[in-house]
């Protein structure tokens, strides 16, 4: 599904990436836990097109093709989805309206027929359920006045309406009450599937109590430092990242 | 980062299409403006002599003024005596009487702007009064607007059938000296539409108004007169194109709105005139006059705006508020792209008591484009109680585009309440990096952001013309991406 290699990766002229390795296979979910200013944000916002990153060196492959020859818009068709650590507001442009737009781009790129408005409003209404969601959020302007929490469920709804081949989730944890956090779990593992992939970006091992990884990556200093199974994030947890990093100077 | 600015930039490329010229036989003044140009338009239209006096007072006003130099705008001198001031597709006798008279040519354009005529009437609910250069050429509806007493017809033919009318009310809201371009107006304007409610009539469809400039060479100088009498309701909507050409061409209107004890005026205008091209060649000049005066107790005039065209805009609807507990809005939206200018805004002028104005006025800069919110809120010392709000908002896109704002608020009564809040904001790199991954290419972004950005103003607007609206923005903005 994807497969990054040996990419280097700088903003303003100064690396950030240096020669990252990472191999995500269709059907696993994949958990990056890291120091903050480690370049996890770098990472997927490199895979989804966001602009001002300089690929100096390396190659990322998806589903066979060259990802980084592709436009932003493009990627996202083809079903790379990126849940922002930040997300945006877009004042005055509904959820519902952007939802169905966004929809609308993904499903014409499949050429599959659109859905009519009030198809469109039903699978929207029962996403919403399903996520435990108040449908009210539909009417509400992107993000809009939309507390933290809000917003992560947010992109929750997105993803869930989206159905990507590849989900990255920028610490879509973070920030979580109890609820909201269940919310996102429930909505990672609504979409896993043999087809599909996910890559987690977190800070907290209790996310991955609720969907459990296949594999959980230690990035630091631009790098992929340690990889390991579910019990590295409770190692993490315990021993933080110092001995890794120090491993790696 | 440059390279988001000129992927912008691109996406904003003007294209205008509505800039197709009608081939058609015109009769037309040759250029200048004498005392003999004025009296030949009023014998043209068969006026009495109290109009004719009108305008060579009006004339001899405009004389003595001099061009407006306040606003925000920078364009080379306009040549007064350069311009043809009539023009008229040449029709026999005494024009159309009905559709079928129409010169089929002028109904094809009306056609390729998206009003059918014909099929306007089937589908019932909108009046249309067109005005191609100054002759305003067909009403339809006539009838069933008759049956309820409403008055809707060009104003030339208003003066003819309904003179007690017109000259009781023209010219006491916007008076001839008022300002140069009005005073212009006065003196040449060749027409326009009248509109009439009587009391308590709620008028039982949306009237419209579609204007064109085809000509070369001619200004186009329409006058607008509606008149609600108590307790009467009207919506009215305006519309305007024009041919791209390499010169720039005069538009000075005049619009007077009355609106007596407990009628509501609704005024909305699409004005779509052509904007000039990318280096700021032709486009419209638009210097435009619009004021309306709550002459009773709660009365009320919105004016909605959406302008996206024209080179200049000079354009500051206002109401008087003259009515206890008259109520006035100004919902504006206005896109300047390419080198477009504007400076516009509004006046509320509170005078009675209790009265109340709401002002919300969005303003959207592409490329190299200059946008002004000049907008006056007076307080009268008779005006108890009166309240404003004003909400002033600018939306940036590229980084070589002004957006200004000038609020002058003139309060002379304590007990007024006014307020002024004021943002400017842009389209955000992230915005559309957000848009971009939800599989939305950067034009659809840019417009979806937009729209979303004049929401509170096209929610104003009767519901077939928001969307007109939307579609508006969005071929405004479109470009030559990818
Ligand atoms: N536009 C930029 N200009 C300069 N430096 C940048 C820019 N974007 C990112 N960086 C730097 O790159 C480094 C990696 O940032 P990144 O956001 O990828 O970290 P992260 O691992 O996601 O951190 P966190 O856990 O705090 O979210 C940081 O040192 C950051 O300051
Ligand atoms: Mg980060």
């Amino acid at each position: 599904m994807l497969n990054v290699s040996d990419l280097h990766v700088s903003v303003n002229g100064k690396e950030i990436l240096k020669g990252l390795t990472l191999e995500v296979k269709a059907g696993e979910v994949h958990a990056i836990m890291g120091p903050n200013g480690s370049g996890k944000s770098t990472l997927v916002g490199v895979l989804a097109g966001r602009p001002g990153y300089e690929v100096t060196a390396g190659t990322v492959q998806f589903k066979g093709q060259d990802l980084l020859s592709l436009e932003t818009e493009e990627r996202a068709r083809e079903g790379v989805f990126l849940a922002f650590q930040y997300p945006v507001e877009i004042p005055g442009v509904s959820n519902m309206e952007f939802l169905r737009a966004a929809v609308e781009a993904v499903r014409g790129h499949r050429q599959q027929a659109p859905l009519s408005a009030p198809e469109f409003m039903k699978l929207a209404r029962q996403t919403c359920t399903e996520l435990d969601l108040d449908p009210s959020f539909l009417k509400r302007g992107v993000n809009e006045g939309f507390s933290g929490g809000e917003k992560k469920r947010n992109e929750i709804l997105q993803m869930s309406l989206l159905e990507p081949a590849l989900a990255l989730l920028d610490e879509t944890d973070s920030g979580l009450d109890i609820d909201a956090l269940q919310v996102v779990a429930q909505g990672v593992n609504r979409l896993r599937s043999p087809e599909r992939a996910v890559v987690m970006v977190t800070h907290y091992q209790r996310l991955l109590n609720h969907v459990v990884p296949d594999q959980v990556h230690v990035l630091a200093e631009g790098r992929i430092v340690r990889s390991g199974g579910r019990e590295l994030a409770l190692e993490l947890e315990e021993k933080g990242y110092g001995w890794l990093t120090g491993e790696t100077a | 980062m440059t390279d988001q600015n000129s992927a912008l930039e691109q996406l904003v490329q003007q294209r205008y299409e509505a800039g197709w010229v009608t081939d058609i036989e015109t009769e037309s003044l040759p250029p200048g403006l004498t005392e003999d140009t004025v009296r030949f338009i009023s014998a043209k239209k068969g006026e009495p002599d109290w109009l004719l006096a009108w305008r060579l007072q009006a004339l001899a006003r405009w004389r003595e003024m001099g061009e407006p130099s306040w606003a925000h705008l920078d364009y080379p001198p306009i040549d007064y005596q350069g311009i043809s001031y009539y023009s008229a597709p040449k029709s026999p006798g005494d024009g159309p009487k009905s559709l079928d008279e129409v010169d089929p040519e002028l109904l094809r354009t009306y056609e390729k702007l998206g009003i059918p005529l014909h099929e306007q009437q089937m589908l019932a609910g909108v009046a249309v009064d067109a005005v191609f250069d100054s002759v305003s050429v067909v009403t339809t509806f006539k009838k069933q607007l008759a049956e309820a007493g409403v008055i809707f017809c060009p104003i030339s033919e208003a003066v003819r059938d309904h003179p007690e009318l017109v000259q009781k009310y023209l010219g006491t809201v916007v008076p001839a000296r008022d300002n140069f371009f009005a005073a212009l107006n006065s003196a040449v304007f060749s027409d326009g539409s009248f509109v009439y409610v009587p009391k308590g009539v709620r008028c039982p469809m949306e009237l419209s108004t579609y204007f064109r400039i085809n000509a070369a060479n001619t200004g186009q100088f329409e006058r607008t007169l509606i008149v609600a009498d108590e307790g009467s309701h009207v919506s009215y909507l305006e519309g305007c194109t024009a041919p791209q050409r390499d010169e720039n061409q005069l538009h000075a209107a005049v619009v007077e709105l009355v609106a007596l004890g407990d009628a509501q005026i609704k005024y909305s205008t699409v004005q779509n005139w052509y904007p000039g091209d990318e280096q700021g060649r032709g486009g419209i000049y638009n210097f435009v006059t619009k004021r309306g005066l709550c002459a009773g107790a709660r009365a009320k005039i919105s004016w909605t705006q959406v302008e996206t065209g024209s080179a200049i805009t000079w354009k500051y609807p206002s109401v008087v508020l003259r009515g206890d507990q008259s109520v006035g809005e100004f919902y504006s939206v206005a896109l300047t792209r390419g080198r477009q200018q504007a400076d516009t805004g509004t006046k509320m002028i509170h005078i009675g008591k209790d009265t109340k104005s709401t002002i919300v006025s969005k303003g959207i800069s592409a490329v190299r484009s200059n946008n002004s919110y000049r907008g006056l809120v007076r307080i009268a010392p008779s005006a108890d109680g009166a309240r404003n709000h004003t909400q002033c908002d600018s939306l940036l896109i590229g980084d070589q585009c002004g957006a200004h704002t000038f609020p002058y608020i003139e309060s002379r009564n304590p007990s007024a309440i006014v307020e002024h809040e004021a943002t400017t904001s842009t389209v955000s790199d992230e915005q559309l990096f957000l848009c971009q991954q939800r599989g939305l290419d950067a034009e659809k972004a840019v417009s979806m952001i937009v729209n979303g950005f004049c929401k509170e103003v096209f929610r104003e607007l009767p519901m077939e013309f928001a969307v007109e609206a939307g579609k508006l923005l969005e071929v405004s903005l479109e470009g030559a991406v990818g």
